[in-house]
């Protein structure tokens, strides 16, 4: 361990830290951050749905949305796997389907960034977890 | 460092690590690995979550997902399941026992929703054996900024503007008491942290320094700068060998980053901290006796004046603040004081972690801010009364504290209303009492704790607490007269008046609280020597229900002191007088007709 010299060699230090606890942070405040939730059931593993939330977590980290991405199990659209659920605050939620990393990149610039819609949304005919409390 | 998708929170607490906590993080940590998930999921050994009575906890980061009672061979569902597949394993969950439905996240449980985390903020979140996260959560930052950019005075100035007051019991200002040391020239001074937590059933300090050390000693760096002390001692009862642990290898990290030592960071400052063992003698928790102590004297209290802020360790200014209070401080000067006056009652700011115990439902450590009131405490964080049964009062302050009743229940809780309401903060020990307990019994428990603990130096707290306790065994024992209660009271205030330190100044408080709320039950005891909770053996009254005797003779030959007399085949009576409450009759009887009261 090298000894911390200064104060700015503190904060340098802390920046380059948090970027490991961010997760733990943000999950602190889950309702105000834009939700991720990615469909990780065996059906959505196969057919690639762990490359896209690796996809999705860096993007995230790197251009510093206020966003957390969680997995969740089978959402019941088999025919569109991977499937995401986002949940920007103070909107409903919106299901995208056939995610790959290149369509989780689009989602997040375009839809989560800039708020425009996009194709491919799948209409949702079940109540979400936020709903029901 | 690598970029972790989840993080698998464990609580590595004294009482989670009695039920395998260690070794829930090994299998966690090796069913990760068989799947192959090693870099996507982290598990972290992190303090207490509070939640103990459902202990051993793992918690879910990022979906916050509250696993409770989980065993060791409950890990390999949990990473299958919950790791790979993202299905939760709702057995695990925490179920209401309201609603008895099973709650998704922590956010969601009654527990969590009115506690705010100020002391406790890095308890079950970080590693608090991994300096890097403490460090990652602005830690350091605040001796940081004081060392570099303030003078002790500034630093001070904002300790009082803060209103923050001392959390071992007695609520002294602690930016008084910062600025009183400093003004006190001397070659040396001392900074003491007081870790030995007494109180039966409180366990707040011990948490802090297992779940969150590098706060305190950041704390005890920044009194140092303040008061202009260069050495720091905690000390911490040999009881705590995890805190113990916890604590060596934080001053260690701290050491090797320099953030302890001479010149930290780069300024002229120098600060280190050193550990003391107390043998566990709750009087040690007062200033005084507490210093004696670590000077390898007796620990016996002396008469203040000479405050220790004027005499202290070795005969150096001292100042000596509790874990909690310390806790505290760094928050103070990364959010300002006004953030943290804004938050409490007028006269008490900030937070206080209460310990619950008894019979409540959800035993545990909360934090929450001043001037909530008893019955959200209890009823809506607490859960309310375990069995259903009926709330009848809650001892708050330990053995220096006193009961408060149904009454006080929407009494906001803060320094000053707690005394007024004949009772006191003390540490934050909260054991909740339900009908079946007596209140009697409970005044006597308290005192034989006292008279256990009285360092025996003072008259009226070594023999006055002997005499209050003898009266209170009387009392349950059935022999006691009317005048007893009258001569309780006095020789209370005669106590409390007349003793030298804070141990013999309140530990009639149980006596006198008791009495006051609860002058019924002992009026029901010596009067008609009756336990209204049925609690106090001696005092049980036993009658034959005569519907149901059937003038056997059973109980008459079993009676040892012919309390029982009857014809044959008639209903047979026990004479209460003569009635030794042996029970024997009780056993004897096949048709249940002896009734006991």
């Amino acid at each position: 361990m090298n000894k911390i010299k200064s104060l700015e060699d503190l904060r340098k230090m802390k920046q380059s830290l948090e970027h490991g606890m961010n997760i733990r942070e943000k999950s602190n405040e889950p309702e105000s951050l834009v939700q991720i939730r990615v469909a990780m059931a065996t059906c959505g593993i196969a057919s690639g749905a762990r490359t896209v939330m690796n996809t999705l977590v860096e993007k995230i980290e790197q251009e510093k949305i206020p966003a957390v991405v969680t997995q969740g199990g089978c959402m019941g659209y088999c025919y569109a796997e991977p499937t995401i659920e986002v949940k920007v605050p103070g909107k409903d939620p919106v299901v995208f389907g056939n995610v790959d990393s290149a369509r989780a990149v689009e989602i997040v610039e375009k839809y989560i960034v800039n708020g425009e819609l996009l194709d491919g949304i799948i209409p949702t005919n079940y109540q979400s977890i936020n709903e029901k409390q | 460092m690598a970029q972790y998708k989840m993080h698998l929170l464990v609580c590595g607490g004294t009482g989670c690590r009695a039920s395998q906590s260690e070794l829930i993080v090994e299998n966690l940590k090796s069913e990760i690995k068989n799947l192959g998930l090693e870099n996507d999921a982290q598990v972290v050994t992190t303090g207490c979550f509070g939640f103990c009575e459902k202990g051993p906890i793992v918690k879910i980061i990022p979906d916050n997902t509250f696993y409770t009672q989980v065993k060791p061979e409950d890990c390999a569902e949990i990473v299958t399941e919950h790791v790979l597949k993202g299905r939760k394993v709702n057995r695990l969950l925490y179920e209401d026992p309201e609603t008895l439905k099973h709650i998704e996240d922590s956010k969601h449980m009654g527990f969590y929703q009115k506690q705010l985390r100020i002391a406790l903020r890095n308890c079950g979140f970080i590693d608090p054996e991994n300096i890097d996260e403490y460090i990652a959560r602005d830690g350091y930052a605040a001796i940081g900024k004081i060392i570099t950019e303030m003078t002790p005075a500034d630093a001070i100035d904002i300790m009082k503007k803060s209103g923050l007051r001392g959390r071992g019991g007695g609520g002294f200002p602690t930016g008084l008491k910062w600025e009183i040391a400093a003004k006190n020239k001397a070659d040396q001074k001392y900074v003491v942290c007081n870790a030995d937590e007494g109180d039966p059933g409180a366990f707040m300090d011990r948490s802090i320094l297992e779940g969150d050390p590098h706060s305190v000693i950041e704390a005890m760096a920044i009194c140092g700068y303040c008061i202009g002390a260069t050495k720091g001692i905690v000390y911490i009862r040999a009881e705590y060998p995890l805190a113990i642990k916890r604590l060596k290898v934080a001053a260690r990290q701290a050491r090797a980053y320099g953030l302890l030592g001479e010149k930290i960071l780069g300024t002229d400052f120098d600060f280190d901290i050193e550990l003391r063992y107390g043998a566990g003698a709750f009087v040690c928790g007062e200033e005084t006796a507490l210093i004696h102590s670590m000077e390898g004297h007796r620990g016996e209290p002396t008469v203040k004046p000479p405050f220790p802020a004027e005499k202290g360790y070795l005969g150096k200014p001292t100042n000596v603040n509790n874990v909690e209070t310390f806790a505290n401080v760094p928050a103070i000067f990364l959010k300002g004081a006004e953030w943290f006056a804004s938050i409490g009652t007028e006269k008490s700011k900030g937070t206080k972690v209460f310990a619950l115990a008894g019979k409540i439902n959800n035993v545990g450590l909360i934090e929450v801010p001043m001037g909530i009131t008893l019955r959200e405490v209890i009823f809506e964080i607490g859960g309310g009364i375990k069995d259903g049964k009926k709330f009848k009062a809650v001892q708050t302050g330990g053995p220096s504290g006193g009961c408060l009743t149904e009454k006080h229940l929407d009494t906001p809780i803060d320094f000053d209303n707690l005394v007024a309401a004949g009772s006191m903060m003390g540490s934050g020990g909260m054991i909740v009492m339900d009908e079946d307990d007596c209140m009697v019994s409970v005044a006597k428990f308290y005192l034989e704790f006292t008279v256990e603990e009285s360092c025996g130096k003072c008259a009226p707290c070594r023999i006055g607490n002997k005499r209050l306790h003898e009266i209170l065994e009387k009392i349950c024992g059935g022999k006691g007269v009317e005048e007893d209660i009258e001569y309780l009271k006095n020789l209370s205030r005669v106590i409390k008046d007349t003793s030298l330190c804070g141990l013999g100044q309140t530990s009639p408080n149980p006596v006198l609280s008791t009495i006051e709320h609860f002058h019924d039950e002992y009026l029901a005891h010596v009067k008609e020597r009756i336990c209204p909770a049925g609690s106090c053996k001696a005092l049980k009254l036993y009658t034959i229900i005569t519907d149901k005797c059937t003038g056997c003779t059973a109980c008459v030959r079993a009676c040892p002191v012919d309390a029982i007399t009857g014809e044959k085949r008639q209903p047979h009576v026990i004479d209460a007088d003569k009635c030794i409450r042996c029970g024997a009759c009780y056993d004897k009887c096949k048709f249940t007709a002896i009734h006991v009261q």
